[in-house]
């Protein structure tokens, strides 16, 4: 029994940080604004909603998993608190700061409306800081790590999130270059003081 | 009824075009403009699951639905 | 410099700049205001037919009666930012008779029951009503005391909610409309914006009466309203006037034309060109087949020998540059239909140059947080209706004011 959850817990965690990279990859692709991989905008959108709800179900099953497990000793705050564990605390603390961070992303999206755009945008950008803790995470902690197999897939996961960035970042990636940029212009910032 | 674009909010992502292109087209920038002209345009009851969708996924959530 | 024309005209009539300056002349001659309650206020400013003379012509009761509804604490706030460049009444009138426009912010105050009460004007206007405020205060005359503001220079400065975010210190930068400040303004509350010159009226009516107001101007339009004249006149200025003025007189009370006209602007830089007609009434009803209205009375008379296209271009080149930067398609859409005027004006011909201009005129048209892209539409389209013949000759490489043919 001990050993179907090990192996659960491992393979849940491979699934996951595969499908993080497919759900960091989609966010890319629907801030483009272009139609990517062939789909329309909004299934781009639905996509990398589903596709990350998707991963928190996985996500929740590999921590479950290891809060049963006897090898990991995983302890109900661990679950929260990073770098506390018995087994490998940093690899594993990791994976606590990727989960929080998770938890964070998924919630402020689910709350979407409620919170506001702003507060939304920003804890957002934490998935740039989420997926490779998670990344690193799997290639520390794992009994897998050292195999070639968690390393292929790593590496390949690793390789398409910098070519989506580095799309992100080109002249390309927009739609519309011409496009003037949204900013507030500084003169109605100014001569606010209060004057009584 | 009526959908409402907030235009400091906009970012012209045309999620909101695809999704509504009965309503919406694209303007020379990217940014959503109203077939019938108004400055909230009707969505006619079949258009209005949508619409709501077009809501939800708006990534700057720069739309709004109003009963008027 | 700002000067008050002389010696009224015929149907130029002065009603709020008239009288000396100062505290006790305004007191002398007006007296204390009376004892109102909202609804006798709200009433009074109904049955006068007050309109708003910020540039939107909306009924003052109808909005004093929404922040009133709103229930709970309101907040007026009298708007002197007065950001149009061609437009100096506002100033006038916080310069000449400025116990007025004080003594119209404490009606409204009293009418929506508002606790907060401020002034926002531009910076150079703000020690001499500091001054006033505290002279005001020794005579026991401000139930409520009024916050001064600095309005940023700036055109969109003034605009409602422009005024809002200002006061609640985040910048005079416009807001989505979807929840208006009638509702929510200042500090979240039922917020009233009257433009300075409003707030004036609404304190000589509660002196002298509905009946009083309603014998100037037109049945329609009652009231006198405040005009800048400016451009080939000869005592560039500001005049008072009932609605329904002939044209003709406001440019006679500003000294009279400099030489022949050949169209005046109207309603400001988000007005309407209109014919150099003197016998045009200047009302809303009059103006309206030329898409212009009296807005917030700025007349600019263009003489015969200047091009209407390059003055145009001109204006909506610094309309362009005075986007907030909040809104796409008025901060892609005003340079590029400035640039497009630009060529028109030029005379850089190319094929669809004057349809194009139409074009994005109606494509930025109600696509703001606020009006600016409408207002400058509008002052386009006016353009390319009056100046027809010019637009003919531009993309034929001529120019008929240049060619003396104006
Ligand atoms: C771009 C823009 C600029 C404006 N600037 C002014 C201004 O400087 N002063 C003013 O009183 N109203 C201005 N307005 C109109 C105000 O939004 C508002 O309608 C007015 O202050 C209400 O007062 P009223 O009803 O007494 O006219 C502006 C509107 C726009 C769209
Ligand atoms: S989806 Fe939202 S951000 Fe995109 S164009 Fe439509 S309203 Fe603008
Ligand atoms: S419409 Fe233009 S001027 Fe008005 S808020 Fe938007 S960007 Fe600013």
């Amino acid at each position: 029994m001990s050993d179907a959850l090990w192996y659960f817990a491992r393979g849940s965690g491979v699934v996951s940080i595969v499908l993080l990279t497919i759900v960091v990859v989609l966010g890319i692709g629907s801030r483009s604004g272009k139609p990517a991989f062939g789909l329309p905008r909004f299934a781009v959108s639905l996509l990398h909603r589903n596709a990350a709800l998707l991963a928190v179900v996985l996500v929740a099953g590999h921590v479950i998993s290891l809060l049963f497990d006897p090898y990991a000793q995983l302890r109900l705050f661990d679950i929260v608190l990073p770098f506390a564990g018995n087994y490998r605390p940093v690899w594993q603390g990791l994976g606590t700061l990727a989960f929080d961070l998770l938890v964070a992303i998924i919630v402020t999206s689910l709350l979407r409306h409620r919170l506001g755009a702003r507060t939304w945008r920003v804890v957002h950008w934490l998935a740039y800081l989420c997926w490779p803790v998670a990344l690193v995470h799997g290639l520390g902690t794992g009994s897998d790590n050292g195999t070639w197999w968690l390393w292929t897939i790593s590496i390949a996961c690793a390789v398409t999130v910098a070519a989506a960035v580095g799309w992100r970042l080109s002249t390309g990636f927009s739609r519309f270059p011409a496009r003037a940029e949204r900013r507030v212009a500084p003169r109605l910032r100014k001569e606010l003081e209060e004057v009584r | 009824m009526k959908l409402h674009v907030d235009w400091t909010a906009c970012d012209g992502r045309g999620v909101c075009t695809e999704l509504l292109e009965e309503v919406l087209v694209e303007d020379d920038w990217g940014f959503p403009v109203a077939r019938d002209g108004q400055r909230s345009p009707t969505v006619p009851p079949p258009l209005e699951a949508a619409a709501r969708q077009a809501v939800d996924r708006c990534p700057m959530l720069a739309l709004k639905l109003r009963s008027r | 410099m700002t000067s008050v024309a002389e010696a009224p005209v015929a149907r130029v009539e002065r009603r709020l700049l008239d009288g000396e300056l100062g505290l006790d002349a305004h007191l002398a001659r007006h007296g204390r205001l009376p004892v109102l309650d909202g609804s006798q206020i709200i009433g009074m400013a109904r049955d006068a037919g007050l309109t708003g003379r910020g540039g939107a012509g909306f009924p003052v009761w109808r909005k004093l009666s929404a922040v009133a509804a709103g229930g709970g604490a309101a907040v007026v706030v009298a708007n002197g930012a007065e950001g149009e460049p061609a437009s100096k009444k506002d100033r006038a009138l916080l310069a000449y008779q400025p116990n007025l426009v004080l003594d119209g912010l404490q009606l409204v105050a009293t009418a929506t029951t508002a606790e907060g009460a401020h002034l926002y004007a531009p910076k150079a206007a703000l020690p001499a009503l500091r001054a006033l405020l505290a002279a005001r205060a020794a005579a026991g005359l401000d139930r409520r005391p009024v916050t001064l503001h600095a309005a940023p220079d700036a055109f969109v400065s003034g605009e409602e909610s422009a005024v809002v975010s200002a006061i609640n210190g985040r910048g005079a930068v416009p807001a989505d409309k979807r929840i208006r400040v009638v509702q929510a303004g200042v500090g979240g509350a039922p917020t009233l914006v009257q433009n300075v010159e409003t707030l004036a009226h609404l304190a000589l009516i509660a002196r002298y009466g509905a009946g009083w107001f309603l014998s100037a101007g037109t049945p329609d339009e009652p009231g006198t309203f405040l005009a800048t004249i400016s451009g080939a006149v000869r005592r560039p200025g500001v005049v008072e006037a009932g609605y329904g003025v002939p044209l003709g007189e406001l440019i006679a009370a500003a000294g009279g034309a400099t030489m022949h006209l050949q169209a005046v602007l109207i309603g400001g830089y988000h007005g309407g060109w209109v014919p150099a007609d003197p016998a045009l009434p200047v009302s809303r009803q009059t103006l309206q087949p030329y898409g212009a209205s009296p807005g917030a009375g700025v007349i600019v008379a263009l003489p015969a020998g200047a091009c209407g296209l390059g003055e145009t271009a001109r204006i909506t080149g610094y309309l362009a540059e005075q986007v907030a930067g909040q809104c796409g398609p008025c901060i892609n859409g005003l340079p590029r239909m400035a640039a497009t005027l630009a060529d028109l004006a030029a005379r850089r011909p190319r094929a669809g140059l004057a349809a194009e201009a139409e074009r994005l005129a109606r494509l930025v048209s109600g696509r703001g947080a606020c009006h600016h892209p409408d207002g400058t539409a509008r002052l386009v389209l006016s353009a390319m209706r009056i100046f027809e013949a010019d637009v003919a000759a531009h993309l034929n490489g001529r120019c008929l004011a240049a060619e003396g043919q104006r």
